[in-house]
C-alpha cells in the first residue's frame, strides 16, 4: 500500500513538472453540470483539432501541442482553481467559455502575462486592446451579436421596424445582460419596443416569461441562453404556438442540442452564427482519419460536424494560428506566453489561409490590432431545418452596426480603466 | 506520551475551564498559531492560496457561523448563501461609496449590516421551529438574490449585474481587488479566522453561549429557568450572520474580486456550508475548521489524485469525486454522526488511556 501511495504520488510530481518542448493549452472545460451539453462537443472539438496537427503535421512548427483539460463544472471557482493549477506548465492562452469565469481572469492573467481569448462572450469591452491589453475577442462579441440580430429584422422587414415589439429573453447573469446596452441603443435608432424578460439559472423555469410573451404578444423574440435555458425555451415557443421563424437566438443558443427535443415542432427556428455550419469542409475528412479512425478522439466522437464542436474547433485554430505567427514573430519554435500575446495582435486570418487549413470559406477573414481586439463583428443567420436535421446558413456573412457599438466600447472600456488605474496603451 | 495529563495540576477555576486543558493542546495551538503567522506566508504560493488555504479560511469562517445557529442554538437555516451575498454586496456598496475607509472597517460593516438582516430574517424562529424554519430561512436565500439580481442599486446599475470588487490597500498592501497577491490574500483571511474563531469560542462558553445551548437542548425547560428565548434566539441570529456575512465579504473582496450573485451565492453555497457544519460536527469550533477543510480540500485532493495522478478523463473523474464524497458523507454520518469533531474526542480520549484501556 505504501508504495502504490508513494508510485501515486510520483506520478502525481511527474504529471505537474513543467512540460518541455510542448505548447500547452490549457482547456477549461466543463462536461458536467447543468451546462454540460454545450461544454462536451466544444471541448472535444477543441482537442481534437490540436490531436489533428499533432497526428498529422507532428504539432505546430515542429512543436507538438499538448491539451491540459481541467473540469470547472461553469463554476467560477473552480475555474480560477483550474487556472492556478495549470498556469505554472507553460499555459499559452486560456479559453475558459464562461463569462464568469472570463471576469474572474481577465485581471489575473494581466498580472500573469497570459492571453485570454473569450471567442464570442466574455466581457465585450475587452474588444478595446489598449486597456485589455491581454484579452481577445475576435471574431464577434455579444454586442455585435445584438446589432446583426437587429440587422437582421431590418432585413426581413425592408429597412423599418419602426414601432414592432422585440423581446430579449435572457439568462440572468453577466451572459444574458450584456446585449442590454446594445439593444437599447439600438431601440432608440430604429424606433422598436423592446422588453426584457429575465431567466434564472439554470433556466428550466420559463412558464412566467412565455405567459408573458404570449399576453404580451411581441414581433420577435431574441435569446440569450446557455444550456439547458434553450432547448426548454424552444419548447415553451412551440407550446403557446409563437411562430418559430420570428425567434432568434444568440450564436449560443443555436446549437442540435437545443433544438432537436422540440423535434418537428422547432422547425425554422432561427440563431446567430459568427462562423460556418456543417461537416462540409475538408478538415473534417483528416480529423476522421487522423483522430477518430485512429481512436485519438477527445470525446465519443459523435459530435463531429456539430455547431459546438464546430465552435470549439475553430477556436482551436485561431490558437494555432496565433502560435504560428507567434513563432514566426519570435523566431523560435517554443514560445512563451508573452510571444502568444504578441502572435494573437498580430493575428491575420486570410481566404487564402483558410482554405489551405481545410476550412474554405469557415469563418471570416480579418485581422486584429492592438487598438482592435474585438475583430470584425461580422455574422450570419443560420435557421434549424427539422426535416434534415441541420442548421442552414439563410444569409451571408454581414457587418454590425459599429456606429453604436463603438462608443459602447469605448464608454465601458474606459471606465474600466478609470477603476483598476490603467493607463490605455499607445497603438499606433 | 502524548496526551499525558499527569504533572499537569489545575489550581484555579480559569485553569480548569480553558480552552485547551491538556498542555499539549496549548502547545499545539501555539504552534499552529506561529507556523501560520511565521512560517506559512513566505512560502505560499498563487496555487496553493487561490486553490485551497483561502477558500478553506473564509469557508471555515461561514461554517462557523452557520455552527452556532445550528450546532449551539438549534435553529436549522439554509440561508447561508444569501446571508453570504449581504456581505459580499454590503461590501461593495461600502466600498464604492465610501472609498477613503479602511477595508477592515468596510468589511466588519458588512458584517454588521448581514448582523441585522439575519435579525430580520431571524424573526419567525420565535414562533416556528425545525424543518419550519428551516423553509422560512430557504425563502430568505432566494428572495435575497433575487433582490440583488433585481434591483440595480446594488450593483450600480453595471451593464451585466457583476460586482467587482476595486483596488483596496491596507498599510500599502492590496489587499482587496483582483490583484491581490497570495501572500496578503492568505494573511487577511487568516486574521479574520483567528479574530472570529476566538471571538465564537468564548462567546459560547459564556452566558449567551449557554442560554444558547439551554434553547437547543429544550426551549420550554431553557424559559422556566429564565432565558429569554427572544433574546437568545436573535442574538444567535445577529452573532451568526455577522460572521457569515464577513465570510461573504471576504470571498468577495479579497478571494474573487468579482462576483455574480446567482452564481456565487446560490443555493448550492447554502448546502455546502451546512454540509461542512455537519461533516465537522454540530456545535463545536473545531469541527466547523475540519468540515470546511474536508469540503474544500477533498474535491481538491481527488481532482490531483484522478486526473493528474492517474490519467482519467476529467468528466469521469468529476463524477467519481461527487460519488467518493457522497459516499464519504454517508458513510460518515453512519458511522460518526456526530461529525469529526467527535471523531478528533474520542481518538484523544483513547490516547489519553493508552496504553492502559478500562
Amino acid at each position: 500500500m505504501k508504495l502504490k501511495l508513494a508510485t501515486l504520488a510520483l506520478s502525481a510530481l511527474m504529471a505537474a513538472a513543467p512540460a518541455m518542448a510542448e505548447l500547452v493549452y490549457p482547456s477549461l472545460s466543463y462536461r458536467t453540470g447543468a451546462y454540460a451539453a454545450g461544454g462536451i462537443p466544444f471541448a472535444d472539438g477543441y482537442a481534437d483539432y490540436f490531436t489533428l496537427l499533432n497526428e498529422r503535421d507532428s504539432g505546430i512548427g515542429g512543436v507538438k501541442a499538448k491539451v491540459i483539460e481541467c473540469e470547472t463544472g461553469y463554476s467560477t471557482e473552480k475555474g480560477v482553481e483550474c487556472y492556478e493549477s495549470t498556469k505554472g506548465e507553460g499555459a499559452l492562452v486560456y479559453q475558459p467559455l464562461s463569462t464568469g469565469i472570463t471576469y474572474q481572469l481577465i485581471p489575473k492573467v494581466t498580472a500573469d502575462g497570459i492571453p485570454l481569448h473569450t471567442m464570442g462572450y466574455g466581457r465585450t469591452s475587452a474588444a478595446n486592446g489598449k486597456v485589455f491589453s491581454n484579452v481577445f475577442n475576435y471574431p464577434a462579441n455579444y454586442w455585435n451579436g445584438a446589432s446583426l440580430a437587429i440587422n437582421h429584422l431590418l432585413d426581413i422587414n425592408g429597412g423599418d421596424i419602426k414601432g414592432k415589439k422585440v423581446a430579449l429573453l435572457y439568462h440572468n447573469s453577466a451572459y444574458g445582460k450584456e446585449p442590454i446596452r446594445t439593444l437599447e441603443e439600438l431601440a432608440k435608432k430604429h424606433g422598436f419596443e423592446l422588453s426584457l424578460l429575465a431567466v434564472d439559472h439554470p433556466g428550466q423555469e420559463q412558464k412566467s416569461q412565455w405567459l408573458q410573451i404570449r399576453r404580451e404578444k411581441p414581433d420577435y423574440v431574441l435569446m440569450w441562453g446557455w444550456g439547458v435555458m434553450n432547448q426548454v425555451a424552444i419548447q415553451e415557443a412551440v407550446n403557446i404556438k409563437f411562430p418559430m421563424e420570428n425567434f432568434i437566438g444568440i450564436w449560443w443558443s443555436g446549437s442540435e442540442n437545443d433544438v432537436l427535443p422540440a423535434g418537428e415542432a422547432a422547425n425554422g427556428y432561427k440563431a446567430l452564427t459568427f462562423h460556418n455550419v456543417g461537416s462540409d469542409f475538408p478538415v473534417f475528412a483528416d480529423i476522421q482519419k487522423y483522430v477518430v479512425d485512429a481512436g485519438k478522439a477527445a470525446g465519443a466522437g459523435d459530435q463531429i460536424g456539430t455547431v459546438l464542436y464546430n465552435r470549439g474547433l475553430y477556436a482551436a485554430m485561431l490558437a494555432a494560428e496565433a502560435t504560428r505567427k507567434a513563432q514566426e514573430l519570435s523566431g523560435k519554435a517554443q514560445i512563451t506566453a508573452a510571444d502568444m500575446r504578441d502572435g494573437m495582435e498580430a493575428l491575420e486570418i486570410t481566404e487564402e489561409r483558410m482554405a489551405e487549413l481545410g476550412m474554405p470559406n469557415f469563418g471570416p477573414s480579418f485581422k486584429v490590432s492592438c487598438a482592435n481586439h474585438g475583430g470584425p463583428g461580422t455574422g450570419a443567420v443560420q435557421q434549424w431545418d427539422a426535416a434534415a436535421k441541420e442548421w442552414k446558413l439563410i444569409s451571408d456573412f454581414g457587418p454590425s452596426d459599429m456606429d453604436v457599438i463603438q462608443p459602447l466600447i469605448d464608454e465601458d472600456s474606459m471606465a474600466y480603466a478609470k477603476e483598476n488605474n490603467i493607463t490605455p496603451r499607445e497603438c499606433n | 506520551m502524548l496526551y499525558r495529563e499527569a504533572g499537569d495540576f489545575k489550581t484555579s477555576y480559569a485553569k480548569d475551564n480553558q480552552t485547551f486543558p491538556i498542555k499539549f493542546d496549548r502547545v499545539a495551538y501555539y504552534v499552529l498559531l506561529v507556523v501560520a503567522f511565521g512560517v506559512v506566508p513566505f512560502i505560499i504560493n498563487d496555487y496553493w492560496a487561490n486553490a485551497v488555504i483561502v477558500p478553506f479560511l473564509i469557508y471555515a469562517i461561514a461554517t462557523i457561523g452557520l455552527n452556532i445557529l445550528i450546532g449551539y442554538c438549534g435553529q436549522l437555516s439554509l440561508g447561508t448563501g444569501g446571508f453570504m451575498a449581504v456581505g459580499a454586496f454590503a461590501s461593495y456598496k461600502l466600498m464604492t461609496a465610501f472609498p477613503e475607509v479602511s477595508i477592515i472597517i468596510h468589511i466588519l460593516l458588512a458584517g454588521g449590516i448581514t448582523a441585522l438582516v439575519g435579525v430580520a430574517f431571524g424573526l419567525p424562529s420565535l414562533r416556528i421551529k425545525g424543518f419550519y424554519l428551516a423553509v422560512a430561512t430557504l425563502a430568505a436565500q432566494f428572495f435575497l438574490v433575487w433582490l440583488f439580481n433585481r434591483v440595480p442599486w446594488f450593483y450600480n446599475y453595471s451593464a451585466t449585474g457583476q460586482i467587482s470588487a476595486p483596488e483596496r490597500s491596507f498599510m500599502g498592501y492590496v489587499v482587496a481587488g483582483s490583484n491581490v497577491g497570495a501572500v496578503e490574500k492568505y494573511l487577511m483571511c487568516l486574521v479574520f479566522v483567528v479574530a472570529v474563531a476566538w471571538v465564537a469560542r468564548n462567546l459560547t462558553r459564556g452566558t449567551m453561549g449557554r442560554s444558547w445551548m439551554a434553547i437547543r437542548d429544550m426551549d420550554i425547560a431553557a424559559e422556566i429557568i429564565g432565558v429569554n428565548p427572544l433574546k437568545a434566539k436573535l442574538t444567535a441570529f445577529a452573532v451568526s450572520s455577522f460572521f457569515i456575512g464577513i465570510s461573504g465579504a471576504l470571498l468577495f473582496t479579497v478571494y474573487l474580486g468579482a462576483a455574480e450573485v446567482g452564481e456565487a451565492f446560490g443555493i448550492s453555497k447554502s448546502f455546502l456550508v451546512l454540509f461542512m457544519v455537519i461533516i465537522g460536527g454540530l456545535g463545536s469550533i473545531f469541527g466547523s475548521f475540519a468540515g470546511a477543510a474536508f469540503m474544500v480540500l477533498l474535491p481538491v485532493l481527488l481532482k490531483n489524485v484522478l486526473v493528474g495522478g492517474m490519467n482519467w478523463p476529467t468528466d469521469l473523474a468529476a463524477h467519481f469525486q461527487l460519488v467518493i464524497v457522497g459516499a464519504l458523507i454517508i458513510a460518515f454520518l453512519i458511522l460518526e454522526p456526530h461529525g469529526l469533531a467527535q471523531l478528533w474526542r474520542v481518538a484523544k480520549e483513547k490516547l489519553r488511556l493508552w496504553p492502559f484501556p478500562h
